[in-house]
């Protein structure tokens, strides 16, 4: 099996869809010819042409309604938002339209469309180009949210997500595009949407989380294990809408200790439903308090070295919080 | 079609034409070509009837077996033009606003109409999860979801472009009032529009109200179709009172929108009535003014264009307004006898299969 990175697992993901059904079409900013300021989908245009690799006014909003109206016509278009930070003008058209559309029309209508995200920090990406947007599209019913962390994952979730009839919000960690490497197959396959994976069996305590922070989690798990302090078993949701609930009180249950690492802001974030969850779903099996490793309640991250550091959780603070929960 | 404009090869103006007639009718007027008498006949006979709905559902409301309503009243030359333009090309697609009840009303029963207005188990839109006649009527080619009211003309430009991507050759028509004008999502659809030549037809229904607010407050301009010529298309001011005008204007504009792109049509219009049931509009709209509108009633000024040509005798608009009584009749105690949704429904399709 070939290694690939997650950028490039994004990119064969599309373009095999792509080629697969005639349906399938990409829009965004600078998409066309400079293949995408992340080179998303690079080779794009020259293979498929301008008819279906549609560089698009710098207009976000309107990205997301045209790409939801195509979608009404039967098209699967993939919209591209350039930067997890510039979605604020499509929110309308994705939370108020697109998460309604189904179930305004009594199922008669849908949204089969896909809209890729380029999100999160730890690249000195500043207040524009840094944000964790998951928890708005998650408290949405109506959206699908995939957040996957590994190249493997990445392809077969977004072919999963292409071949969708609902929206599906898509979330590719910047960080992971380049970082991350993995095996693919070069054959086609598909990933089921809304189920979690056990990334590492561990008996003592459960460490939920998902994106660029699995990874971490992933490093800090392996700390903890060579000190012998602890087996942690690293949960990876994969999907956060719909949410697999199974996978992650069975675990909690088997462990009886549960820390949730995200990036994104701790208030309100997807951690504080893991939380509620384990409190209504395995009260009685809990033998420390259900603790959270997020982002602080800052706007988002800030620019400055130090400052972003301070920001971004990593694997030391996760081995840290690991060891405290360890010795509940 | 207009007085002014320079006429292009299919008559659509590059700049902005005036409306032929402001006040009253045009007797000495041609019929427009492939119009039939029996043709307006028949849009009285539809326009009369949805007006007929209209009073009924508002006396509902005042009984409390409508929740809401958005009366169309002043609006429907304006737009049974338009749809007696897309019905007799064939192949066009409706994105109508909350206020096209004539459009919305198409292709429903009296009957389903009334289910829909009392939130009743059935409503073909939405099966009552909407407000009264939202969602969608995809057998008769309507998509209606939002009050976000700019939020479906970039819908309806992609809509149109995937019909472009398949190849067909459907015209998309896109309706919105003065106040969605305002909205940056009408700026951002007209734009992507005009770069891919799409065919689109704009049509704004300008009746100078956004619920309270006038248009001297909701724009620096007089006429919204200026704007059209920022967008590298046509843009055309339509006396909306006026149905053969309605209809002349839409017909070129769709057969225009195939050919060569987008085109917006401003229909001018009057709103007789206050913005919805929950409105007052004695609190902001001179009484002179709404007299001086249902003097131009535009059911009215249809009926008396079609008693003066001899289109119809007296006694068959007589009937034409009796059949509409007992239709209206019979559709009310038809959804007043329909329960609503059963409360299971709540949870449903919240996603796709």
């Amino acid at each position: 099996m070939a290694v690939k990175s997650v950028i490039e697992a994004v990119r064969e993901a599309m373009r095999e869809e792509m080629r697969r059904d005639e349906r399938v079409f990409v829009m965004g900013e600078d998409v066309g010819w400079r293949g995408g300021v992340f080179l998303a989908t690079q080779g794009f245009i020259e293979e498929f042409g301008e008819a279906r690799v549609i560089d698009t006014p710098l207009a976000e909003a309107s990205i997301m309604g045209i790409a939801l109206g195509a979608s009404f016509r039967g098209l699967h278009p993939i919209a591209e938002v350039e930067f997890a930070d510039f979605v604020w003008p499509t929110v309308n058209q994705l939370i108020g339209e697109a998460a309604r559309v189904c179930y305004g029309t009594d199922g008669k209508l849908n949204a089969p469309m896909t809209i890729r995200i380029p999100y999160g920090g730890g690249i000195r990406g500043g207040l524009y180009h840094s944000q964790s947007v998951e928890a708005y599209f998650f408290h949405t019913p109506g959206l699908k949210v995939v957040a996957p962390a590994t190249p493997y994952d990445a392809k077969g979730l977004l072919k999963a997500s292409i071949r969708d009839n609902n929206p599906v919000v898509f979330l590719e960690h910047k960080k992971t595009y380049r970082l991350v490497r993995g095996e693919v197959p070069e054959d086609d396959y598909v990933l089921p949407i809304g189920r979690a994976e056990v990334k590492r069996a561990g008996s003592s305590i459960t460490l939920v989380s998902y994106g660029l922070m699995l990874h971490y989690c992933l490093e800090a798990a392996e700390q903890l294990a060579a000190e012998g302090v602890a087996q942690v078993e690293v949960v990876d949701l994969r999907t956060l809408r719909p949410l697999d609930t199974a996978t992650v009180l069975e675990s909690v249950k088997k462990t009886g200790k549960l820390l949730i690492v995200h990036e994104d802001n701790i208030t309100g974030g997807v951690g504080s439903e893991i939380a509620a969850l384990a409190a209504d779903a395995a009260f009685d099996y809990l033998d420390a308090p259900i603790t959270r490793l997020c982002g602080p309640d800052v706007p988002t991250m800030p620019f400055a070295q130090t400052l972003e550091d301070a920001y971004m959780p990593n694997t030391h603070k996760i081995a840290e919080a690991l060891r405290t929960l360890a010795a509940y | 079609m207009t007085q002014a404009g320079t006429q292009t090869t299919d008559g659509i103006a590059g700049g902005i034409a005036g409306p032929l007639e402001v006040d009253g009718i045009d007797m000495s007027r041609r019929l427009p070509q492939g119009v039939a008498p029996e043709d307006l006949v028949d849009i009285y006979r539809r326009m009369v009837l949805v007006r007929a709905l209209d009073e009924r559902i508002w006396m509902m409301n005042r009984q409390g077996k409508v929740p809401i309503a958005a009366s169309g009243q002043g609006h429907e030359a304006a737009q049974m033009g338009s749809l007696l333009a897309a019905e007799k090309d064939g192949n066009c697609f409706f994105f109508p606003y909350y206020r096209d009840l004539s459009i919305k009303m198409s292709g429903l029963t009296p009957t389903q109409v009334m289910l829909s207005f009392m939130g009743k188990a059935g409503d073909a839109y939405s099966n009552a999860r909407q407000f009264p006649l939202q969602g969608a009527d995809l057998a008769h080619n309507i998509i209606q979801l939002s009050n976000v009211v700019a939020a479906s003309l970039t819908q309806s430009v992609g809509y149109a472009l995937g019909c472009r991507m398949l190849g067909d050759e459907r015209v998309t028509l896109v309706y919105f009032g003065d106040g969605a004008s305002s909205q940056g999502e009408t700026h951002e659809a007209m734009n992507f529009a005009g770069v891919h030549r799409l065919p689109v037809v704009f049509i704004c229904e300008n009746n100078g109200y956004a619920i309270s607010v006038p248009q001297r407050l909701q724009m620096a301009i007089g006429d919204v179709a200026g704007r059209a010529e920022g967008y590298g298309f046509p843009g055309l001011v339509v006396d909306g009172m006026d149905l053969l005008h309605s209809y002349e204007a839409t017909a070129e504009a769709i057969a225009h929108a195939r050919r060569e792109g987008p085109v917006l049509l401003e229909m001018k219009v009057e709103r007789l009535m206050p913005h919805t049931t929950d409105d007052d509009d004695s609190r902001y709209r001179p009484r002179e003014e709404v007299e001086a509108a249902k003097l131009r009633d535009p059911v009215a000024t249809l009926g008396a264009y079609l008693l003066a040509e001899a289109f119809l005798t007296e006694e068959q608009e007589e009937e034409i307004k009796a059949q509409a009584r007992r239709a209206v009749n019979e559709a009310t105690d038809a959804a007043d006898a329909t329960p609503p949704p059963d409360a299971g429904e709540m949870l449903k399709h919240v996603y796709a299969p």
